[in-house]
């Protein structure tokens, strides 16, 4: 993975930097230690590893924007980090950078049930809000499989999304406000607990800014209702082409269940053998499908859903006969990752979306791409929204096997652009595939999204070398080409 | 006279635009018309006018999108979505008779630049959160996309975001892409009409507030207080005497029977409870949508949106019509306020003041021209989010081409 060329001097000054950074942060929040910088050497992304310069934990806002504002004007890299979760490497750390961490951010601030929302700092974990508000029947809806571990902070940073997104967004949907820093130092808010911007929206856009906008520092978000009842199918069928159509229908019949996921052959086989969910094992495909609302709304499209699913050739159509069953239906689906992990040494997960329609012609062109560079491909997609994570199996033991494995994943995120989808459903570019870029955006796409990076950061300080390919100094993008047009234009119609 | 350049297709809008980089040539940017008085006053010498890059490009209703041509009427495309049974789920209202122009004038460009959204918003969201994405020409004269046909998106920064609501200050759209989705098999609207004597609105927050925190999936929250539900054309509204607090469920038929009769039961202690069924509730919430109670008010000429917490709805509005002559209209469970008032003034300083005490943010919607040009009719932008506002306008449109100052001076 090529990065920036790391800057020597900025090296060089580790220990001025570090005695610095103390005075701000005092205490343990400094991490120079070689050994305790290796904690943060990678996020998710684990084929990738750099030990950061120095790691600064701070605990309040302030510290945050005196960190910053300190490194603004010392010229020094700044690496936001919330869990180190993230799938693409936007935490991974540069050699002559500081990584600045959210962990100690860990309050939730204020649970707000008449306006229906929390504020929260951005270390809480996902999982610990709905937790928070859980026993007055409210949750906060987006919800990674990663939710017990990920942070807020980072859910914001990647636009995170969940199983439930497909009836209830993804974390852009269910954000009112947010507090970030930024690079020179300044605290910004946009929203809070009302709706909309009443100017730019400016939080949408840091939303999925995978950390090169700003650090947040407190997000306000959306809390619902519970639903009154949940229920979930196993269906399972003969073929996957099959359960792609069943897809097509049940939208098409105007039908948004709660959570629409789907599973391979490969993945149904790992997981049954991993966490015994009572999967059957005579299917090519096996989709859960979770309907939640008042019973009789529930009811009622169950019913709909198996006349749908039965009209698609299914071969198991099962009801959850109790909650406990329920979860255990979901119990293989969230366990996927770790099932494949049993059994395969390493695995790339793969993040792309397609136009739902062209899910049977995607996987007939994977299972293609699988057999040209002989690397085994299992797959889990979020059906519902045409996002797929096909998990690459190799073994980094062997010789060229991760470099295979880089190229089976290159090669399906440029077929999911092909047939008009995009390079990232919900992990983000992050370094993993910023060199990707180009296959969905022209020169001029590009440096119309990094023009909005000099708005906040422009001297490139903030987590550089993710998620553009090419850093084009800010002055650079600033100069105006003027086309020098001519009137009149005879082929415009003018009044 | 000003210049008119009608581009017809991708093609000429570039070189429209960039013909104006190349004068200097400031323009204004529209295709309906129907929104040209909301905003600061322009003074520029061009338009560009979109209404002829119109038609639906794809409309693939499996997939739940919509590609259209920027300038594509708002009625041929709810036309395009009704056959389907399908509809844009942030309800864009048609403000042009509140502005004091036609009906069904908007154009899908123009609902996406103004980032509006009706009654519907407290559950599904605004236009920005159903923009996937579209294709535009900057203000450098440039053209670019942003986005896709995709729901799940995370691919470079959301520049869908930021385009919904700049009101055309950093690039002209060509086509957009929208998410769409089912319209409710049925519709029903449950409404508190409230019999006590004098202020019902903080009763009617605490209504909303119980509806919206309950599992029965509350699609809209509104109160009239008496004045406002007088002047509504569904009788049962306009002829119960007193304030009315309208709560919708939607959905497929049994789960909002069984919805209808649970929150009916929730609210019972707030006074008796009426009905209205599919068509009498598209009436209501559709007056809701377009303001209309303020439509044609030559005693009220002026109109602001405020949008703040929602439990604090009633006391901000109340603070103000304890000092000023006026109405207001209630939605989004108190979140959105609608205040229509009297005389030449727009009373900025009192509106924002009042809203600056819960948090929030104040529009001037309606406001005849001169008062415009002297008030803020954007939430001021202060410190630092002043300078990235600017900034961002310098990165799409450094020579102030596009619709210059109507959103804030100098953007
Ligand atoms: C097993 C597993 C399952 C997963 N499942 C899902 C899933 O279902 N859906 C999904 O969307 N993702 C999933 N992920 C990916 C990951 O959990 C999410 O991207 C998550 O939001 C990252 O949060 P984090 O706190 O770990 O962020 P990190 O990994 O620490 O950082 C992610 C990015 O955000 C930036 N960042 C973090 N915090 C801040 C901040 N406070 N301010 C500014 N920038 C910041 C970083 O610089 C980096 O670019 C999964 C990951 C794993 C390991």
């Amino acid at each position: 993975m090529l990065m920036p060329k790391p800057d020597e001097t900025v090296i060089a000054r580790r220990q001025e930097l570090a005695d610095a950074l103390r005075d701000i942060v005092p205490g343990e929040g400094v991490i120079d230690g070689a050994e305790e910088l290796r904690a943060f050497d990678c996020d998710g992304l684990m084929a990738y590893k750099q030990l950061p310069l120095i790691v600064v934990l701070p605990e309040t806002t302030e510290q945050v924007s005196a960190v910053l504002k300190y490194c603004h004007k010392n010229n020094v890299k700044i690496v936001p980090r919330g869990a180190g979760t993230g799938l693409s490497g936007g935490a991974m750390p540069l050699a002559d950078g500081i990584t600045l961490g959210l962990s100690k951010f860990k309050k939730i601030l204020d649970i707000d049930f008449d306006n229906r929302c929390v504020v929260t700092q951005p270390g809480v974990t996902n999982l610990a809000i709905s937790q928070a508000v859980e026993a007055d029947n409210f949750y906060y809806a987006p919800d990674p499989s990663s939710q017990i571990a990920c942070s807020i902070g980072g859910n914001v940073a990647e636009n995170s999304g969940g199983v439930h997104c497909l009836k209830y967004g993804l974390t852009t949907n269910n954000i009112l406000g947010v507090e970030m820093v930024l690079m020179n130092g300044d605290i910004i808010r946009f929203g809070g607990k009302h709706l909309d911007a009443g100017g730019l929206d400016l939080m949408g856009v840091i939303t999925g800014s995978e950390g090169l906008l700003g650090v947040i520092t407190e997000v306000t978000v959306r809390i619902l209702r519970k639903p009154e009842t949940v229920q979930a199918l196993l269906i399972g069928f003969p073929t996957m082409v099959d359960a792609g159509n069943c897809v097509a229908d049940i939208i098409a019949a105007g039908i948004i269940p709660g959570g629409m996921e789907l599973m391979d052959k490969a993945t149904v086989h790992a997981t049954e053998d991993f966490v015994h969910a009572g999967y059957p094992l005579d299917v090519d495909g096996l989709m859960i499908i979770e309907l939640d609302g008042p019973s009789a709304e529930v009811d009622y499209l169950v019913g709909r859903v198996r006349e749908i699913a039965e009209r698609n050739n299914a071969s198991t159509v099962k009801t959850a006969a109790n909650e406990e069953e329920r979860v255990r239906f979901w119990s293989g689906r969230k366990n996927a990752f770790p099932a494949i992990g049993r059994i395969s040494p390493d695995y790339i997960c793969v993040d792309g979306t397609i136009p739902r329609k062209k899910l049977a012609e995607v996987l007939e062109r994977m299972a293609g791409i699988s057999e040209k560079h002989g690397l085994r491909v299992a797959n889990v997609f979020h059906a519902g929204d045409g996002n797929l994570h096909p998990l690459i199996l190799f073994d980094a033991n062997k010789e060229g096997e991760l470099e295979r494995a880089e190229l089976v994943c290159s090669d399906i995120l440029m077929l999911c652009v092909e047939v008009g989808g995009v390079l990232s459903g919900e992990h983000g570019i992050g370094v993993e595939k910023r060199d990707l870029m180009g296959a969905m955006f022209t020169e001029d796409d590009l440096k119309q999204q990094q023009r909005v990076k000099c708005a906040f950061d422009p001297g490139h300080l903030l987590n550089p070398g993710k998620v553009y390919p090419e850093l084009h100094r800010c002055a650079e993008l600033g100069k105006m080409h003027i086309h020098h047009g001519k009137l009149p234009f005879p082929d415009i119609p003018r009044f | 006279m000003s210049d008119t350049l009608k581009p017809e297709n991708a093609e000429q809008l570039l070189q429209a635009v960039q013909w104006a980089v190349a004068e200097k040539q400031p323009l204004e940017v529209l295709a309906g018309g129907s929104k040209r008085a909301y905003g600061r006053p322009m003074q520029t010498a061009a338009t560009l006018d979109l209404s002829a890059l119109y038609g639906i490009k794809i409309y693939e209703p499996a997939e739940l999108y919509m590609t259209a041509l920027a300038g594509t009427p708002m009625s041929d495309i709810d036309a395009a979505l009704a056959e389907a049974g399908q509809q844009l789920s942030f309800e864009p209202p048609d403000l042009g008779p509140l502005l004091g122009g036609a009906a069904n004038a908007g154009t899908i460009g123009g609902v996406v630049a103004c980032n509006l959204a009706g009654p519907r918003r407290i559950k599904e969201g605004a236009a920005r959160d159903h923009v996937l994405g579209f294709h535009a020409v900057s203000g450098r004269g440039e053209t670019f996309k942003s986005g896709g046909t995709v729901v799940k998106n995370v691919s470079g920064f959301d520049l869908s975001k930021l385009l919904a609501g700049s009101l055309g200050t950093l690039a002209v759209m060509s086509e957009v892409t929208l998410k769409v989705l089912p319209a409710p098999e049925k519709i029903r609207t449950l409404l508190i009409c409230w019999r006590t004597d004098g202020v019902y609105d903080h009763g009617a927050m605490t209504a909303m507030s119980r509806a919206l925190g309950s599992p029965h999936d509350v699609s809209g929250a509104a109160h009239l207080p008496a004045a406002v539900a007088a002047r509504s054309s569904v009788d049962y509204v306009s002829n119960s005497g007193g304030g009315v607090t309208a709560l919708r469920v939607e959905g497929p038929a049994p789960s909002v029977e069984h919805r209808a009769k649970a929150l009916t039961e929730t609210l019972k202690e707030f006074g008796q409870i009426e009905e209205l069924h599919t068509s009498n509730s598209k009436t209501f919430w559709q007056e809701i949508r377009d303001v209309s109670a303020f439509v044609g008010r030559d005693d009220l000429p002026i109109v602001w949106h405020l949008s703040v917490p929602p439990a604090s709805g009633a006391k901000v509005a109340l603070s103000l019509l304890e000092e000023l002559r006026g109405e207001v209209i209630y939605d989004w469970g108190g979140g959105s306020i609608w205040l229509a008032l009297a005389g030449g003034d727009a009373h900025a300083d009192e509106v924002r003041a009042a809203v600056a005490k819960t948090g929030g943010h104040a529009t001037l919607i309606r406001a005849p021209v001169d008062v415009r040009a002297e008030t803020p009719v954007f939430q001021p932008r202060l410190g630092p989010e002043s300078d990235v506002t600017k900034n961002i306008k310098i990165g799409f449109d450094p020579d102030g081409i596009l619709n210059p100052g109507r959103m804030y001076q100098g953007v």
